[in-house]
């Protein structure tokens, strides 16, 4: 057992676990964040991806010592009170989604690719970058759609903060 | 995943010590073999030794002679290196096709070499670019440290530092990416060195591992060309053969993807 201490959606964390504890279980089990999804437990699909110091990884790929004193942000982190992070309202406005298991990891993606990419962003760029997330429902048309709808509207928040 | 401790040493020395206490230890850089192995119970480590926050083992530094890249530095570190974009292109454009973006984020180089995968990228360059790995006890040369699946020459407490290329007069890689893994179906690293030698390298084609490729490297010696490649057969014999390729198949790929690393060297 080790105790560990992160900053999860800007809250302080501490809490002791054994050191095989993945900060997806960390996530999903002692601090009750389920938006976090486990959809292949063999690290290839993103259900599970989260920021850690603002970089999209696969929690279920990350021992929570691994991460001592990082700072994470899960989906459950993104929206300001009631108002949707802008990526959430391109997925809900483009249909981005349909069963939605695969969305929260999508749209950790998502935001990191942006802010990676902040003004070379095409569809092409979109699609490789999004290699790393797999989606059983929506053929990913419309993921697209949405990330691109929201490379947009993030640089119109960002530019009004 | 069987139970196990975590420790995280500030040092080289630091961790080889902890190795010494606990005999059934692992390092742990990245994570990205080493976890899913674990949860799959197909490794028990009774301590996890993680090197990725070792100061001493991250950064990027580029001679006139070579790129040395310390074994703990990730791949995406290794994407945004102008150092690494001015010395050796073909590195960082291996470095951005390999994985998807989670996974360069946390692989580390070192990891890569360590694990030899015999679909790995990592292990190509090494081999076709004459790279020197070093360790906290030695240097080993790049070809002599590959053996054969999963196998390497170092020893169970070694800790890959760094690994020094070679810069090459040309080089390039090219890979045919396993649509779900990403891993090197097949994929050939293609150098022609300063002194003019040609060495070529195969990953995910033979059935021990990255090789070198004969037939490919007289040739392009003789003209260093596609065209040149042309009438080149490689044979299928000890190459892999399962779900996703036949060996036949596998020849072939190892002869286009010649091809288009050596248009994409220039
Ligand atoms: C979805 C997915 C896709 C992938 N696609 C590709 C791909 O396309 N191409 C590719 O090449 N790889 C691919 N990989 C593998 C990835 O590159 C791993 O990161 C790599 O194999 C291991 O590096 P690591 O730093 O994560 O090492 P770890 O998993 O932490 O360690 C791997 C092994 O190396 C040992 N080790 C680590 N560092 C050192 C060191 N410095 N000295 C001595 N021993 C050490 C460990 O003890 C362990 O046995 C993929 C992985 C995933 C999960
Ligand atoms: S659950 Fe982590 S990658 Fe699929
Ligand atoms: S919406 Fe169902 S898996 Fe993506």
């Amino acid at each position: 057992m080790s105790t560990v201490k992160l900053t999860v959606n800007g809250k302080s964390v501490s809490a002791t676990v054994e050191d095989r504890t993945l900060l997806v279980h960390l996530l999903r089990e002692n601090l009750n964040l389920t938006g976090t999804h486990v959809g292949c437990d063999t690290s290839q699909c993103g259900a599970c991806i989260v920021h850690i110091d603002g970089k999209a990884v696969k929690s279920c790929t990350t021992l929570v010592g691994q991460i001592d004193g990082a700072n994470v942000t899960t989906i459950e982190g993104i929206a300001k009170g009631d108002q949707l992070h802008p990526m959430q309202a391109a997925f809900r406005d483009n249909h981005g989604l349909q069963c939605g298991y695969c969305t929260p990891g999508m749209i950790m993606s998502a935001i990191d690719i942006v802010n990676r990419h902040a003004s070379d962003l095409d569809e092409e760029t979109v699609r490789q970058e999004l290699e790393g997330n797999i989606c059983r429902c929506t053929g990913y048309h419309n993921i697209v759609k949405s990330v691109l709808d929201a490379a947009g509207r993030m640089k119109v928040a960002q530019a009004a903060e | 995943m069987y139970e196990t401790t975590y420790h995280r040493p500030a040092s080289i020395d630091e961790a080889a010590a902890l190795f010494a206490k606990h005999p059934e230890a692992k390092y742990l850089a990245g994570g990205h073999t080493l976890i899913p192995v674990m949860k799959q119970r197909l490794a028990a480590p009774s301590d996890v030794i993680d090197l990725a926050k070792i100061k001493e083992m991250i950064g990027i530094e580029a001679t006139s002679d070579a790129l040395i890249i310390k074994a703990a530095t990730t791949y995406y570190d290794i994407t945004q290196s102008a150092a690494a974009k001015k010395a050796i292109p073909a590195i960082v454009y291996l470095t951005s096709v390999l994985g998807d973006p989670a996974v360069r984020y946390r692989g580390t180089i070192g990891g890569s070499i360590a694990n030899n995968d015999p679909a790995a990228d990592y292990p190509a360059a090494v081999l076709a670019l004459g790279a020197t790995i070093k360790t906290n006890t030695r240097e080993i040369k790049g070809d002599d440290f590959f053996q054969g699946l999963f196998s390497t020459a170092l020893e169970d407490n070694e800790i890959i530092t760094s690994v020094s290329f070679p810069i090459p007069a040309k080089a390039g890689y090219a890979k045919m990416r396993h649509p779900a893994s990403r891993f090197a179906l097949t994929g050939v690293f293609v150098a022609q060195t300063k002194s003019g030698e040609v060495r070529v390298a195969a990953t995910g084609a033979s059935q021990n591992g990255v090789m070198r490729v004969p037939a490919i490297e007289a040739a392009l010696k003789a003209n260093w060309s596609a065209g040149a490649l042309d009438g080149v057969k490689i044979s299928a014999d000890g190459l892999m053969s399962d779900i996703h390729g036949s060996a036949e198949y596998r020849a072939n790929l190892i002869k286009v993807m010649a091809q288009r690393a050596v248009e994409a060297a220039g």
